[in-house]
């Protein structure tokens, strides 16, 4: 699942033209009690299950004497089996590779329809709006039919070389690139719609400046578009990380012989009613993508406070 | 602008072409073929039929489009109320660490993996005094749950946005913080409202990781329903009920957005 199609405003610190209100005992205790119920709703849905997984993560589940093969696991357990070790390999990996790639296609589509427009820049950018609320396994039944065994490009390809391969290209079922290739399409447009935000507020004149000055088209834009847009680049490409960390539709659709985090956790809750296993991957999901959540946020706050508005906007 | 000659905007258009084509033009182009598929042994399909699309509409994939469209809504109106809500309280409050509170609990169900949202409810409603598991209740509940947070984002990004003269015009007038609430701020915030309707909606439609987790026979998802058709080999069937939810989604995304547009008068 998932678009997120703006980032989190970090905290308005009193937005200018606020009256400031005075420290009123009464008001201040009405907009607590006002603030209680959705926090308390959500804490209840959301955060009280949440610390079951933990407790249980932690807890690991106890040799159960009615049920012999049910499967028992502690947290130490799951840690050290060398078979979660390659999952999280592989999750970070394909999140790190995914979003390297999303950041490179969404800077240089971003570009190109922002500064060097043609007729029908709009539709296309109003088509990048709409693609950000498609479901993310539709990108991989149809690479499917494009790159599978079976697909339209081996039937191309072989009917070319006279049938020398039965299947030429069959990356999708025995590498990972099918699994990078639809994260790449399904997450390119996370990464250009804060990049055509931010395009749309740079001063073209700057740019002609710089043009009239001598300057070439690739100066121009590593030195007047890149650090304008890295703000933008760096909160869309965050986003993307934590996004294909926690991505499910897309790895499950392919078949599950590259698995990550997600995957295995269903893997081991649905097949395997492995719960305790299963909370303990959770856990370490969690804390992987908390972690770059945070480091993500810090950074950004560390960045200059003028070009934030321009990721917000 | 930033290519001056004709040549070089050439080669950069050629270049977005290319790509824009080959990542998304060409995957839906596919998927809207397969959806007409009768047989594809060659590079292109060698015989076409409507029978997958009136089979999209056949007593197992319609529950499921029935199953989705009664959850996208529960829980796209679910998370708008409960997301302004809290949105609204994220503005009022003044106290920094009940700020970073509200903000910190409503954005984490974006931080965390939508399976696990679905493994902590699976795991906190199959045990204990409220049992869930298996019911109808617990799939919208993930839903909301998931969509909450993008309805909260969208909604403070929007009220930070907002004029606070209006407010303050209202509040010196004499108006009530209830009666400026409902008559002022809400009605300014329309447009927000609309559009994160719509995400949410969308959103709720296409998931799946939570879903996978809390699901129950007689309450299957679309996205469920496409995923066991891809598995038993029904490929271009599973085309065909992508296709029609795509259009049904779109078709609801764009009364929304009339609804968005009718209001920007205002």
């Amino acid at each position: 699942m998932s678009a997120v199609t703006e980032l989190p405003p970090t905290m308005p610190a009193t937005p200018g033209g606020r009256p400031a209100t005075a420290p009123n005992k009464a008001r201040f205790s009405a907009v607590w009690l006002w603030s209680t119920p959705p926090v308390l709703l959500l804490a209840a849905a959301f955060l009280y299950p949440l610390y079951l997984v933990v407790k249980q993560a932690v807890e690991g589940s106890p040799p159960d004497p009615s049920n012999p093969f049910k499967v028992t696991t502690s947290f130490s357990d799951t840690l050290k089996d060398p078979g979660t070790r390659t999952v999280v390999k592989n999750t970070i990996e394909m999140a790190v590779y995914s979003t390297a790639g999303c950041l490179v296609m969404g800077f240089l589509l971003a570009l190109i329809i922002a500064f060097v427009p043609f007729p029908g820049a709009r539709a296309v950018s109003r088509f990048v709006d709409v693609f950000l609320s498609f479901p993310s396994f539709l990108i991989t039944v149809s690479i499917m039919f494009l790159y599978g065994r079976v697909g339209m490009v081996n039937h191309i390809v072989s009917s070319l070389t006279g049938g020398a391969h039965d299947t030429p290209v069959n990356f999708i079922e025995y590498s990972p690139w099918g699994i990078w290739l639809a994260e790449l399409i399904y997450f390119t447009p996370f990464v250009m719609r804060p990049l055509l935000t931010a395009f749309s507020q740079l001063d073209s004149g700057q740019l002609e400046v710089a043009a009239s000055l001598g300057a070439r088209p690739g100066r121009v834009v590593r030195q007047v578009i890149l650090p304008e847009a890295l703000p933008a680049l760096f909160a869309g490409g965050s986003l993307v990380l934590m996004l294909t960390m926690n991505e499910y539709g897309i790895v499950s659709f392919t078949g599950a012989k590259y698995q990550t985090l997600p995957v295995l956790i269903e893997n081991f809750a649905k097949q395997q009613t492995n719960y305790a296993g299963a909370c303990a991957l959770a856990v370490i999901n969690i804390v992987l993508s908390l972690a770059l959540f945070g480091g993500y946020r810090v950074l950004l706050a560390r960045m200059s406070g003028g070009r934030r508005a321009a990721v917000h906007a | 602008m930033l290519l001056y000659t004709r040549r070089a905007q050439r080669i950069a258009w050629a270049v977005f072409a290319f790509f824009f084509g080959l990542l998304f033009v060409l995957p839906f182009g596919v998927l809207v073929l397969a959806a007409f598929t009768r047989q594809w042994n060659g590079a292109f399909p060698s015989s076409y039929t409507f029978s997958n699309v009136t089979a999209a509409f056949h007593k197992d994939p319609l529950d499921g489009l029935e199953t989705s469209l009664i959850t996208a809504l529960l829980s796209s109106l679910i998370a708008l109320a409960v997301g302004t809500w809290a949105a609204l309280a994220l503005d009022a409050m003044r106290h920094r660490a009940g700020k970073t509170l509200i903000q910190t609990v409503f954005m984490l169900p974006i931080a965390v993996p939508s399976v696990v949202v679905g493994l902590a409810l699976l795991v906190a409603f199959s045990q204990g005094p409220v049992l869930l598991n298996g019911t109808n209740t617990i799939v919208v509940m993930a839903h909301s749950i998931l969509v909450t947070a993008y309805a909260f984002q969208q909604l403070s990004a929007a009220i930070t946005r907002l004029d606070p003269a209006y407010e303050q015009a209202a509040a010196s007038l004499g108006a009530r913080p209830y009666y400026t609430l409902l008559r002022v701020k809400l009605p300014l915030l329309l447009p927000a409202l609309t559009g994160s309707l719509a995400l949410c909606f969308a959103l709720s439609m296409g998931e799946l990781g939570a879903t996978a987790m809390v699901y129950s026979a007689n309450w299957t998802t679309v996205p469920l329903r496409i995923y066991a058709l891809d598995d038993r080999g029904h490929q271009f069937v599973a085309a065909a009920v992508t296709a029609v939810m795509m259009t049904i989604t779109l078709a609801v995304l764009l009364v929304i957005s009339r609804i968005r547009t009718r209001a920007n008068y205002r």
